[in-house]
């Protein structure tokens, strides 16, 4: 009744190839801070596939490793993102802009 | 073995998320479009749960699952599922019907609201949510739906979110039920920690059935109270109903949504989803857990319906007598009626969407407002809306014979009376009866009788959108009290999966004559007591409640809510407060008084260095820093500020250490 495709590892990796690429050009080109944050989330997100796929496609026994490390990278980007917010929120206040070109009073 | 039906269960969620999420993806100018997929997507999942009844029809105590396994994490297999059985495809129809009539009106009453296709998104997101709590064949997938039920309300009570006070109460609402999530959550825990399952029906493993069951032991009274702390949030109980009347600050199709057919009747499904878990080991029907469901029922089922005699906001005391309802059917479920509490959720599900649809057309007419102080007298402008209510105020009110809310009612009385612990909760009941229909009566007095106030001078009825679902609902509310009559109970034993008999007996009994007399008597006394509610009598000023007026202090204290949000403004919330400032001052003086401890030792420790820098060092370091300076500048160029670019070089440079390293491999 239903088409199932094969899972290979190659898709794995393509599908998180295109993660990590979606967000690294989020994380170049949007100018809203919070936008770059979730850009960096998705590579993150592509990281965690990767772990995951490689765990599940290699041979076995398969010891819960990869979930585990995923897991824990999980939890660790929770703690990222709310770190990373905060941020947003003082340079929000000290700026009034979320835009991140017009935060530049490091420029040497 | 099972029907098709039941493999394509999952659509009853699925389709109304796909139609919300479509509609979120048009942009708000495709008005006409999102009324058409929100409400096709509700016709579509309405046919679904009519499909899905006929199977539960045709067999007794029919019950089929469709489990499926998520995830193994190492020896462990997590596994969901859904479930078909009379009591999810009752729900099933009563939400998807309910929901469709309330998604009707809204295509009136939101008319000019900029966010209409926001609200239709929500909306449907909303039933899916709640659909998925109904079937759900596992605790956990039901919690991630309760979850969602949870998120929609959110979004829709804080719909009109520039409104300070919404965003307060969706605020309010979704922190309250979270309280009673916890203990939900800590109560799956235990449960799988002790039966291994969170399956409800499993082929005999499930954790209702008795393999699953026997593994409990005690734990099982405290399991139950956890999981009812998540349905005492869910579904307003005392002590966490405080958010249900402030939800009222969302558009009035929302709260007849909220009130009748979704979020709160999940609290009441989720105790009769796992009653077995409740009544493990009971000895008469007396277990400690339904004690507790009992009182807490009993005290929230008076406490609001005291309170709603006092409030001026319609919305407001249609929210109270919700409350007070919900109340009414937690008493139902502790005494062991099971079926008599599922039976007068659907009959309220019904009556109360009327009720409040139907507020929300007065509201409509009278142009926003919402006092009903400042209405009066709308009987003649408003002749259906005026009809449909009058037939809801009364089912509410539990007159019997023509009206839903009166016969099941009736059966929930019945089975409190047998009940072998006390008789209090009884006598309870029947004062909780009678302030039911002083506080409608005193209801529909103020807003549809007496003369025109100022709201009332101009309204209007409202369009054929908005009354033919009153019209639709109406029916639906007396149709019922066919369905539901005792004198063929067949939704009763249709839900306990028994066989039914017809029994002319059962359609008079002495206890009918109790209600009968203490609903006439309640609705007597309300039009004794408020005739000229509304107007000048005697040294009473028009704008002064009867209550009021005889008993100030009594009537502050109701006005008030008692008080209860103050209380909880005075502890609780105090308290929150008080640990943040400890937490603030910790921060502040404690743990930055160690690091700038750390700082003046190294401090002392820089002069120190400095000063054999200065006299030691420096000379010959000079000249280097004249050419390191020069370079600075140079380098000081690409040093631009943009993050971006810096993480671009990264970028880059990650890229070409790659290519690199794939050359050199």
């Amino acid at each position: 009744m239903y088409v199932i495709m094969t899972p290979t590892l190659q898709l794995f990796l393509i599908v998180s190839a295109a993660l990590f690429s979606i967000g690294l050009l989020a994380a170049l080109c949007r100018r809203h801070a919070i936008f770059i944050l979730i850009g960096i989330e998705m590579m993150l997100a592509a990281a965690n596939l990767n772990f995951i796929a490689f765990w599940r496609f290699a041979p076995p026994p398969h010891p819960p490793t990869g979930v585990m490390i995923a897991i824990f990278s999980i939890a660790i980007s929770a703690a990222e993102a709310a770190v990373g917010l905060a941020m947003v929120i003082a340079v929000y206040r000290h700026y009034r802009t979320t835009n991140v070109d017009q935060y530049d009073q490091l420029k040497g | 073995m099972n029907p098709g039906i039941v493999s394509n269960l999952w659509l009853l969620p699925a389709v109304p998320f796909a139609a919300a999420a479509v509609i979120l993806s048009l942009g708000k100018a495709r008005r006409n479009s999102a009324a058409v997929l929100a409400i096709g997507g509700q016709i579509v999942v309405l046919a679904i749960s009519i499909l899905a009844v006929l199977p539960t029809l045709q067999t007794q105590g029919f019950r089929a699952v469709q489990n499926f396994t998520w995830f193994t994490f190492g020896q462990q297999t997590l596994r969901l599922g859904f479930v078909l059985d009379p009591l999810a495809s009752a729900m099933l129809v009563m939400i998807t019907l309910v929901s469709l009539c309330i998604f009707v009106f809204s295509v009136g009453y939101m008319a000019d609201d900029k966010n209409f296709t926001r609200f239709f998104a929500y909306l449907s997101f909303f039933s899916g949510a709640m659909l998925g709590v109904v079937i759900a064949n596992s605790l956990l997938l039901l919690f991630m739906f309760w979850e969602l039920v949870g998120l929609a309300s959110f979004l829709l009570i804080g719909f009109w979110i520039e409104r300070p006070s919404a965003a307060a109460a969706a605020k309010k609402a979704f922190i309250t039920t979270r309280i009673g999530d916890m203990g939900f959550f800590l109560g799956m825990l235990w449960l799988y920690n002790r039966s291994g399952t969170l399956l409800f029906y499993d082929a005999g493993h499930g954790c209702l059935e008795s393999a699953g069951l026997a593994a409990l032991g005690a734990s099982a009274t405290f399991i139950a109270l956890l999981i009812f702390c998540g349905a005492v949030g869910k579904s307003g109980q005392f002590p966490l109903h405080v958010w249900l009347p402030d939800a009222m600050e969302g558009p009035t199709p929302v709260s007849a949504l909220i009130h009748a057919a979704t979020m709160v009747a999940a609290g009441v499904f989720l105790v009769a989803r796992v009653y077995p878990l409740f009544s493990l080991g009971a000895i008469n029907g007396v277990t400690s857990s339904l004690t507790v469901v009992v009182w807490i029922g009993v005290t929230t089922a008076l406490m609001a319906a005291l309170i709603a005699i006092a409030q001026a906001d319609i919305k407001r005391i249609l929210a109270y007598s919700t409350v007070s309802q919900l109340g009414l059917m937690m008493v139902s479920l502790g005494v062991g009626g099971v079926a008599a509490g599922i039976m007068h959720l659907l009959a309220h599900g019904f009556f109360k969407a009327l009720l409040f649809l139907g507020s929300g057309s007065v509201i409509h007419g009278c142009y926003g407002e919402q006092d009903i102080r400042k209405m009066g007298g709308l009987r003649r402008l408003m002749p259906v809306t005026f009809g449909t209510y009058a037939i809801g105020m009364l089912a509410l009110s539990g007159v019997p014979l023509f009206f839903s809310g009166g016969w099941t009612k009736e059966e929930i009385l019945h089975a409190t009376a047998h009940w072998p612990r006390s008789h209090a909760p009884y006598y309870l009941m029947l004062a909780g009866v009678v302030l039911t229909a002083l506080y409608m009566t005193r209801q529909m007095i103020y807003v549809f009788f007496g003369n025109r106030r100022n709201a009332a001078e101009h309204a209007h009825e409202s369009p054929g959108v908005m009354t033919v679902p009153l019209i639709v609902l109406a029916i639906g509310t007396v149709f019922l009290s066919v369905v539901l009559t005792p004198a063929w109970p067949w939704m009763d034993d249709y839900l306990t999966g028994e066989p039914a008999h017809f029994d002319i007996s059962r359609f008079i009994q002495p206890m009918l004559f109790i209600s009968l007399v203490l609903v006439g008597g309640g609705i007597a006394l309300g039009v004794w007591f408020y005739r000229k509610a509304g107007e000048q009598d005697r040294d009473r000023p028009a704008e002064v409640d009867p209550l009021e007026y005889a008993q100030p202090a009594l009537f502050r204290f109701l006005a008030n809510k008692m008080w209860i949000d103050e209380l909880y403004a005075r502890t609780i919330v105090a308290f929150a407060w008080a640990s943040a400032r400890l937490s603030d001052w910790m921060d502040r003086y404690f743990w930055d008084g160690l690091v700038r401890g750390f700082a003046a030792i190294g401090q002392l420790f820089g002069v120190f260095t400095a000063a054999v820098d200065e006299r030691g060092i420096n000379a010959g370091v000079d000249e280097t820093t004249i050419g390191a300076r020069g370079l600075g500048r140079l380098l000081a160029g690409a040093h631009s500020g943009q993050i971006q670019i810096y993480l671009g070089v990264v970028a880059v440079g990650m890229l070409a250490l790659l290519l690199l390293y794939a050359w050199l491999a």
